[in-house]
């Protein structure tokens, strides 16, 4: 047990541990809440739902995309991201006769304990003042049921404006979106006001997981929420679920102060953790001379064009999408910059920028190889709960960090020992 | 050489006489190494350009006027795609984006910079050059140059009007310009079944060669393409229309094929970076999944340059570098002063690498399997193919050729012509 309080306290709130051995009940369901995070899919039929989602977690290509038929009813599908995080995916089905249904019958079984919300806007939609009414119930239904939930309302399909309409396009949706989430809060704030209130002496934190009487809403409260311009068709499907992602992510905080020592002790510019199945950033790091790099945008990128090049091996080798299918990318740009990509630990991989510099490069690249171990925990629950001897070795070198550093001369003399011809 | 140069004005017909009899008259028959073939090509054409540079010489129409640029004309009926596929292939336009293009209006010339200079005229499909009233073309100035004619057939519409206004072309244009290669794009073939589309090329084929026959015309110079902007399909046939137009292809062709018997690659391709269009490959059969590998790898190369290589680096940071423990310049520090790649694919350990030429091109070659232990002796022998080809471009630079309008762009250095070859 105390290996768990250890991991906790330097993880953050959220716990890597994943305890169904000798926990009490009452820590077990809170972890269980942690380890699963339900992520609800929505919007109108037809605005590219099940699109997104098998491009991202699938490796659809987005012209393969054409062959998906309309979702019936919900598609449950469990994602497993690292190996302690797995997404519950509740892919609904946008047809009318649905989306009453969940909010009628189902309203309970649907929106209880939701995670995270993806609401999809159809931009090319024609009908808009329809859409955005069925979002103001949606809202609703989440706030008198999950209101600690994340929204992310993704406005999609943005390749079919004109590029240089789309700013102003999605600067006008995104203040009507606002508008109406703002009045969804206010009328399910009236109604429950004017209920009897019944669980006040609830704490969120105390509510039952299961529990499907509506919670009681405090009167200031915002909805955390964030849009984005998408379109299967570019990387800004990826920004936008490499955000939903970052914040399911658990212990992401050690992941960052990890990523940093390695840094540092190799002397990289840039470091960017992926996941390996939808090639999503799962963490980064930059030295002061990469934060310089005005690319801002050079993340999602990143993503969007590893994945394709994965499409690309794929296509070549024949093996199928989701197999691994590359094990290293190296590339020396002359004396202005190196980098590699290389899998790292089993589900993840990693892109390295450094400085030029054949001695440099080898030596990191050893190094990375050598990190490898301190990054086990990415993997699957750290073996340390389990009550294994392996598990001292993770946590203690999440707690001190600085143990990769110490890596870093025997292996810098190794690779100055041989430079590449 | 001086005495090539000495029977100037004569008929070129003398030249070939003299050519050919030579080595004909000690051994009557004897092998023509394809070397040796290639040099009295190389002769036979150095000894023509003395010829027009010493001499006025009564134009010959029927040779091209290499002066300029080489020119690919892009024709074809309206809205079958001409300018898409000139904004995918040379403006780099995400095929998605085509869709926003306005129809085009009068002809588009643009000049494309590359290892060659070319020059792409998109034509407008609702105007026929041939039989206009109202406009009059100046034929001279349109199909003067060496080049390509493209014709753009849209293979999901009804294309007998195409193929009609196409044997017009044709006709035209092999009359008073056999020099011209006739490329056949039909197009927009992506979502037709693989049967479908190789009916309409035989049935585009077929007509064609009727109506060419009916004129009395056999073996012009017309090739067909099954082309689409959704895959690679387009730059795989740009890269077999440039190919015809680049000079001295073989000598290319041998020193890849070479390079690939040495270092045991599967297929070594050599790209033109910005288009992604090949312009020489080895002697290995043609093979598409190889080809679209190595382009999207230089694609995934460009990106990577960009993000992280276009910036400029603050003087701190390498003046850090450069001191303690390295004390030494970063350029002194890399081993190799272009960009050089290498990617091993999970399946078979397979390599493929990459290796920058110059500003413009690019080797990519895919290795055997395992070979990756052996990239320092590769790498050596890359370097030795990569600085013959350098000095293969530098030889087969276009040069001043006597035109006014060329002698400045090669700022009158006189370049290492053919001669020292021969």
């Amino acid at each position: 047990m105390s290996d768990l309080e250890t991991t906790s306290g330097s993880g953050g709130p959220a716990g890597v541990t994943d305890g169904p051995i000798g926990g009490a009940p009452t820590t077990q369901t809170q972890l269980k809440k942690v380890k699963k995070q339900k992520v609800l899919l929505m919007g109108k039929s037809g605005s590219g739902k099940s699109s997104m989602r098998s491009i991202i977690f699938s490796n659809y290509l987005a012209r393969d995309t054409r062959r998906l038929g309309a979702t019936i009813d919900i598609d449950l599908s469990h994602v497993k991201f690292l190996g302690n995080l797995t997404l519950n995916l509740w892919d609904c089905g946008g047809q009318e006769a649905f989306m009453e249904n969940y909010l009628s019958q189902q309203r309970a079984h649907v929106f209880s304990n939701v995670g995270v919300l993806i609401y999809v806007f159809d931009i090319e939609s024609r009908d808009v003042e329809r859409d955005l009414a069925t979002y103001v119930n949606i809202i609703s239904a989440l706030v008198q049921y999950s209101r600690d939930a994340q929204v992310f309302v993704l406005i999609h399909k943005m390749d079919l404006i004109p590029p240089q309409m789309r700013e102003d396009v999605f600067v006008q949706r995104v203040a009507l979106v606002r508008k109406k989430t703002a009045e969804a809060v206010a009328i399910v704030r009236k109604a429950s006001l004017s209920q009897p209130q019944q669980q006040t002496s609830l704490s969120p934190q105390q509510q039952q997981p299961g529990s499907t009487s509506p919670t009681t809403l405090p009167s200031d409260l915002e909805i955390d929420m964030q849009l984005f311009a998408t379109s299967i068709w570019d990387q800004s499907l990826y920004k936008a679920w490499a955000s939903i992602i970052h914040d399911l992510v658990p212990n992401l905080a050690v992941i960052e102060t990890q990523l940093a020592s390695l840094g540092v002790a190799i002397d990289a510019d840039e470091i960017l953790l992926f996941e390996r199945t939808s090639f999503l950033v799962v963490s980064k790091w930059a030295s002061r001379e990469g934060e310089t790099n005005p690319w801002g945008d050079r993340f999602e990128r990143m993503s969007n064009i590893l994945k394709s090049w994965k499409h690309t091996c794929s296509k070549f080798t024949g093996t199928p999408r989701n197999a691994e299918q590359f094990c290293e990318f190296q590339y020396k740009m002359g004396s202005t910059f190196a980098m590699f990509v290389t899998k790292f630990t089993t589900n993840t991989y990693i892109l390295v920028c450094m400085p030029p510099g054949e001695a440099r490069f080898n030596s990191a690249k050893l190094n990375v190889a050598a990190a490898r171990p301190w990054f086990k925990y990415l993997d699957g629950p750290p073996a340390g709960v389990l009550g294994g001897g392996g598990g001292g070795g993770s946590v203690a070198s999440v707690q001190n960090p600085y143990a990769v550093g110490s890596l870093v001369f025997s292996g810098g003399e190794r690779g100055v020992g041989n430079p590449d011809s | 050489m001086s005495s090539s140069g000495g029977d100037r004005g004569g008929p070129s017909g003398d030249g070939h006489e003299e050519l050919h009899a030579q080595p004909l008259r000690p051994l009557p028959v004897r092998f023509i190494s394809p070397a040796a073939l290639n040099l009295s090509r190389v002769y036979e054409q150095n000894r023509q350009r003395i010829q027009k540079k010493d001499g006025p010489k009564v134009p010959d129409p029927t040779t091209p006027q290499t002066k300029g640029k080489p020119r690919l004309l892009l024709m074809g009926q309206r809205r079958s795609g001409k300018s898409s596929i000139s904004s995918v292939v040379f403006h780099k336009l995400p095929a998605s984006e085509t869709l926003f293009l306005e129809s085009t209006a009068r002809i588009q010339k643009d000049s494309l910079n590359s290892f060659m200079e070319f020059q792409v005229w998109d034509f407008p499909g609702q105007i026929d050059i041939f039989e206009n009233p109202a406009y009059s073309f100046d034929m001279d100035a349109i199909f003067g140059e060496i080049g390509a004619l493209i014709w753009v057939i849209d293979a999901q519409d009804d294309y007998l009007e195409a193929v009609a206004r196409l044997n017009v072309t044709i006709l035209h244009v092999q009359r008073s310009y056999p020099h011209i290669n006739i490329e056949v794009f039909i197009h927009k073939v992506d979502g037709l079944s693989d049967d479908y589309k190789l009916d309409i090329q035989r049935d585009v084929t077929i007509r064609i060669q009727d109506e060419l026959s009916d004129q009395g015309i056999e073996n012009a110079p017309v090739n067909f393409h099954l082309t689409s902007i959704y895959n690679h399909s387009i730059f795989e046939a740009f890269s077999k229309v440039i190919q015809k137009l680049i000079p001295r292809l073989g000598q290319l062709e041998a020193m890849l094929t070479n390079l690939c018997r040495t270092c045991r690659f599967e297929k070594a391709y050599l790209f033109d970076v910005n288009t992604k269009i090949y312009i020489a490959t080895d002697s290995t059969p043609e093979d598409m999944a190889s080809y679209e590998i190595c382009s999207d790898y230089v694609d995934v190369i460009i990106d990577f340059t960009e993000v992280y290589g276009s910036w400029p680096r603050s003087q701190e940071w390498k003046a850090r570098l450069e001191g303690e423990p390295w004390a030494q310049p970063l350029g002194e520090q890399v081993g190799c002063e272009w960009a050089e790649s290498g990617v091993v694919l999970a399946d078979a350990q397979r390599p493929i690498m990459l290796r920058e030429v110059d500003k413009f091109l690019a080797l990519v070659a895919i290795m055997k399997e395992g070979s990756y232990e052996k990239m320092p002796q590769i790498n050596m022998n890359v370097d030795v193919v990569v600085k013959g080809l350098i000095e293969f471009f530098e030889i087969t630079k276009p040069r001043g050729g006597g035109i006014a309008g060329q002698g400045g762009q090669d700022g009158g250095v006189v370049s290492p012509g053919v001669p020292p070859a021969l």
